[in-house]
């Protein structure tokens, strides 16, 4: 379980979000650009501060501010898959996916039977030795996920992961993405302003309006919140199909 | 009116495309010739500077008698000159890439207080006068120097040794390297760090892994410009080390030293600084050489 209680003053307005997302639940984060969804993604992985508050993991406070509690990035056992991917562009696919694994001092042994295993569950073992620049979107957005999940993270962040990849590929890779997660069995937020990704990926909704959660519900219920809300995904923009592929999942 | 509608079509585009065909016709030649002067222009120009930098390079391949050339490549002067010039700008660009790495990264990344005062103060070598900077240094690190005082106190003295010459290489060629590797930095996405940080790499880790891996072509490049600014650096290196044979009288030092003399010999000197410079920059770029990476996400 992922509780956040957390405030910090942005340029022109206060992220201000209270939140919990349960083990194995995916949480979709919904918003316009600038509304503070990256920033939040940040703060709970340790590469921003909050100015106050609590963020626990299964109770184990990672960031506390009555506490002075911060434990840095590097040792909170998150899995960030980014808005651009952020592979290592002078890395082989292989020694990306190795990545998290190497500074955990792993066996090599031990790193090359899991590397393995991940790489051909991500139907990307053929590809280990090209360069992780020269690969297509959607194995970069394979190798991403399968570069976070490897070390095994408490908790799973990802950025808009599906808005670097064409539309076709998009309706593929929720269904995936979502799949692949749920196997996880950790709680899950994700990053999107794009309402498609949030009915076929997502269990739960938060609509996030200039720092503070505005509505919250099922992601089924994101229809209903009307095509009157300032996002990306409208109404009209949701293809019947994509709800059908949500239904199925 | 109708038909006339009919052949231009609902939005117009006939009639459009007909306006830009009159165009081009009303204003074709003129512009075509303008362009063909415009790059006429730009080659003679591009042709004018390329002989502008050639020419006294080819002029000194021309003069150099080649028999006397290979001849002093066994004169001790030149020996002793070539070994101090290699080892010192050698030592200079390894003590600049060491010193000079974590300035730019800081420099790069980090905001602090009187940041823009050190990046200028990095900076103000490349605008001192070689011999200001020599001076300068005497000043500082000489016998009777604001900290050679203490030095010699302790019976250390640095200048007119091979020490200065190290030493006024280092200042005058840091500021080379380290421009270069602060842009290297600023280019690196800071997601890249983000990323290896969340896989549980520390800071040091994360630098040595994966900062200075994708920023090592400009490493590279800062670090041949070093090289190449201590090789040639004469205005400072005689001011603060004087010039000895063997001991601090590089080869630009040995040229200007020669053309006393003879003519003859400094031009061979002058060749050899340029073959042997050459060599040491194509053969770093051979062996570094590597793919250019900005941004993995595109």
């Amino acid at each position: 379980m992922l509780e956040i209680d957390i405030r910090k003053k942005l340029r022109d307005y206060s992220l201000e979000v209270k939140l919990s997302v349960a083990r194995g639940e995916i949480l979709m984060l919904v918003g316009d650009n600038g509304c503070g969804k990256t920033t939040l993604l940040n703060i709970v992985a340790g590469l921003q501060d909050a100015d106050d508050g609590r963020i626990a993991l299964d109770g184990r406070p990672i960031y506390d501010s009555a506490l002075k509690t911060n434990i840095p990035a590097e040792a909170r056992n998150i899995g960030y898959v980014f808005q651009s991917y952020a592979l290592f562009p002078h890395m082989s696919v292989y020694d990306n996916v190795a990545f998290g694994l190497r500074t955990r001092s792993h066996s090599k042994n031990e790193i090359g039977l899991l590397v393995k295993d991940y790489l051909e569950a991500a139907g990307l073992w053929e590809i280990r030795k090209a360069k992780a620049v020269n690969v297509s979107g959607g194995q970069k957005q394979r190798i991403a996920l399968a570069r976070a999940l490897i070390i095994e993270p408490d908790l799973l962040l990802l950025d808009e992961p599906l808005s670097a990849l064409d539309v076709r590929r998009q309706a593929q890779m929720r269904k995936e993405l979502r799949e692949t997660i749920h196997a996880c069995n950790v709680p899950c937020i994700i990053v999107t302003h794009d309402l498609r990704d949030v009915a076929c990926i997502g269990d739960r909704a938060c609509l996030l309006e200039k720092g503070k959660i505005v509505l919250t519900g099922g992601a089924e219920d994101v229809m209903s919140w009307g095509a009157g809300l300032p996002l990306v995904g409208s109404k009209s923009q949701v293809a019947p199909n994509d709800f059908g592929e949500a239904g199925a999942a | 009116m109708a038909s006339n509608q009919a052949d231009i079509g609902p939005y117009g585009e006939r009639s459009l495309a007909e306006l830009v065909n009159q165009e081009q016709e009303i204003i074709g030649i003129p512009s075509r010739t303008r362009e063909v002067a415009l790059k006429a222009g730009l080659a003679f120009m591009l042709v004018l500077a390329m002989a502008f930098i050639a020419l006294p390079v080819v002029a000194l391949f021309l003069r150099s008698p080649l028999d006397t050339t290979l001849r002093s490549l066994h004169d001790p002067v030149v020996i002793d000159a070539l070994r101090l010039s290699l080892t010192t700008s050698t030592i200079t660009t390894i003590t600049v890439v060491i010193m000079g790495t974590p300035i730019a990264y800081v420099s790069a990344r980090f905001q602090y207080f009187g940041k823009e005062l050190a990046d200028s103060l990095i900076d103000l070598p490349v605008i001192m006068p070689p011999a200001v900077a020599g001076i300068a240094l005497l000043v500082a690190f000489g016998r009777m120097g604001i900290v050679g005082h203490y030095l010699n106190g302790m019976g250390i003295s640095i200048a007119f040794t091979t020490l200065a010459v190290i030493i006024a290489q280092v200042f005058v060629s840091s500021p080379f390297y380290i421009r270069q590797a602060r842009t290297s930095f600023e280019d690196v996405d800071l997601a890249f760090e983000n990323a290896a940080r969340t896989l549980g790499a520390s800071r040091v880790y994360t630098f040595f892994h994966v900062i200075i891996p994708i920023a090592m072509n400009g490493l590279i490049s800062g670090a041949i410009m070093a090289f190449a600014r201590s090789l040639g650096e004469f205005g400072a290196t005689i001011m603060f080390a004087g010039n000895f044979q063997g001991r601090t009288q590089t080869m630009p030092l040995a040229i200007y030293t020669a053309m006393q003399g003879d003519l003859d010999v400094s031009l061979c000197l002058a060749i050899i600084l340029v073959a042997f410079s050459f060599i040491v920059i194509f053969l770093v770029k051979t062996l570094t050489r590597r793919r250019v990476h900005k941004n993995a996400g595109n």
